[in-house]
């Protein structure tokens, strides 16, 4: 009778053990397997709205870098075939929870007094390098909600900050209080992401078969969403459309 | 028999969700907010208890900073600046770095102080206890006070002596970190971008003007000074020097910044002595005789063009016309 409680007791240890493993080894090899990858296209319908001019001329440095080009602002950026850049697609739903950050730093860098990009889009945790290559100080300054908000001086040939955020927030604005037309904003997003170019391209990388919800953010028109597969060994697609107001 | 059970039902469903919608927002935050009254501050040996202080902060503070601490009491709207959101868990007098918690003592010391060129008096007439029990009060409006602590203080070395080699550079610091930006070639608070500020609420904000008082927003001393460019305050458009300048440098701008004050000081009389003249934005700033500046100044004046039309014209005026009568204040 004590030697039945004994096996039993073993058995059901042993089982929790295997069970654990189990749950190890399937928890790695979707990691493993997760070189699936999302790509696709953000297009702009109708005409993209004005964007004005900025005036640098209180900042000689930075207008003779734009002598030639004047610059606007960038609320909506749609390349010639109809493509909207500067759009953060990233998982909004239906992951696993394993994703790690990557471990590859992402940049801002101030520059003609304008941040390029004008949208960085990073995971939390991920290190970010705010990068002045101008010959004017900036002062960084996001101000987000769900992260605390800081702001920091960083005067010409100071080497860059090393910023990282706690938490998820699609987007944190960005802005200089010395150049106040400069703004971007920084999309701290859990996962793979993607930020379009200027054709409107995108493409998510590692991410683990499965059924996603994908949202596509942009500064101006706000989010739009839909459902994908992605199935093992094989690219999906998603493409967005928004609609010029 | 059947529909009346189900019409019965739908009636109580209905209640309910009218019930719940009921309880507006605001009341929702009031009593999350008391879920945290057991709040504590400590500074020495007082204790500050949040549920102590009710009663002080509904005579003294509710009136501008609001039931909930959101800044929106009814004297809010005739105000500028605007009272202090507590929800935010913001403040601007820190001694710790930027984008951290205050202090309880940072806290205190405010409530204490009270913030020139606002309405914020101070409430040194209040008992220790009553104060220390309101900086709990205050904290738990926020709940960013249950999770997270505040950042380490910031160290502020021994200040070192007055001299004129350290006005000098601290003279060559504030033109290198481009103070004259928002605080103007003088100090007045009138630079090229100052008319463009804004705070976090996005409502206009000026740049201290040196000339203008013997206070800062946060003390009076050469330590709140330090602490002030060192810690920047949080919610406005002042940053945080911390990460690119050094102790001695901010002594040097320190000393430099007295220069400015309208009241009798020694760096006053050292400037007076070196006749010194508010920085031209335009020219290389003179290089500090100390190895401190080591970080190549060259990088700054190496385009400093040849033309400038915004900063020049800020400043008419020769350096001594600069404090035409200053007052004997010691």
């Amino acid at each position: 009778m004590k030697t039945e409680y004994k096996y039993r007791v073993l058995a059901l240890f042993s089982a929790l053990v295997l069970f654990s493993i189990a749950i190890l080894i399937s928890g790695r090899t979707v990691d493993a397997a997760s070189g699936g990858s999302i790509t696709g296209k953000v297009k702009l319908n109708g005409t993209a709205p004005h964007q004005r001019g900025i005036d640098m001329s209180k900042e000689p440095t930075c207008a003779a870098i734009h002598k030639d080009k004047p610059v606007t602002m960038e609320n909506v950026v749609a390349g010639a075939d109809g493509g909207l850049a500067d759009v953060v697609v990233y998982i909004s739903q239906g992951l696993s929870g394993n994703e790690g950050a990557s471990s590859e730093p992402v940049s801002i860098t101030q520059k003609g007094c304008q941040y390029i990009p004008h949208v960085v889009a990073l995971d939390v945790g991920q290190h970010m390098k705010v990068i002045n290559a101008d010959q004017t100080s900036h002062n960084i300054h996001p101000q987000p909600k769900n992260n605390p908000e800081w702001n920091k001086s960083q005067p010409p040939g100071a080497p860059p900050f090393d910023v990282t955020w706690a938490n998820e927030e699609i987007a944190v604005p960005v802005k200089c209080n010395i150049h106040p037309w400069m703004h971007g904003y920084v999309a701290v997003v859990k996962g793979p992401f993607g930020v379009s170019d200027e054709s409107g391209s995108f493409k998510l990388q590692g991410v683990a078969p499965g059924s996603y919800t994908l949202t596509a953010w942009q500064e101006t028109y706000g989010t739009q969403t839909q459902k994908v597969t992605v199935a093992a060994g094989k690219p999906a697609t998603a493409d967005f459309t928004f609609t010029a107001k | 028999m059947r529909t009346f059970m189900i019409r019965w039902a739908l009636l109580v469903t209905v209640t309910a969700f009218l019930g719940f919608s009921a309880l507006s927002s605001a009341q929702m935050t009031r009593y999350e907010q008391d879920q945290r009254l057991g709040t504590e501050a400590h500074v020495g040996n007082l204790t500050g208890h949040a549920h102590a202080a009710k009663e002080n902060y509904r005579r003294y503070c509710v009136g501008c900073h609001g039931e909930e601490g959101d800044g929106e009491g009814e004297n809010a709207v005739w105000l500028d600046p605007k009272p202090r959101n507590f929800t935010l868990g913001q403040f601007k007098c820190r001694s710790t770095p930027t984008g951290t918690l205050p202090t309880d003592e940072d806290l205190y010391n405010t409530l204490g102080r009270g913030l020139v060129n606002s309405n914020m008096p101070s409430w040194n007439p209040l008992s220790n206890q009553a104060r220390i029990d309101l900086v709990a009060y205050v904290k738990h409006f926020s709940p960013k006070f249950q999770g997270d602590k505040p950042g380490p203080p910031v160290q502020i070395p021994p200040e070192p002596e007055v001299t004129a080699e350290r006005i000098k550079a601290g003279q060559a610091v504030f033109q290198k970190l481009e103070c004259w930006k928002c605080h103007g070639v003088e100090g007045r608070g009138n630079g090229p971008s100052a008319d463009t500020l804004t705070d976090d609420q996005n409502r206009p904000i000026k740049p201290f003007n040196f000339h203008d008082g013997t206070r800062f927003k946060c003390g009076t001393s050469d330590q709140d000074l330090y602490k002030i460019f060192m810690t920047g305050l949080d919610g406005t458009p002042m940053p945080s020097f911390a990460d690119n300048v050094k102790p001695d440098e901010a002594w040097q701008l320190v000393f430099y910044l007295r220069t400015l004050q309208p009241m009798q000081s020694k760096e006053k009389q050292i400037a007076r002595q070196l006749g010194l003249k508010p920085i031209n934005p335009n020219s290389t700033p003179t290089p500090s005789p100390q190895p401190a500046a080591s970080d190549t100044p060259a990088t700054a004046p190496a385009t400093a063009p040849e033309t400038s039309p915004a900063a020049s014209p800020a400043s008419p005026p020769p350096a001594d016309s600069a404090s035409p009568n200053p007052p004997q204040r010691k």
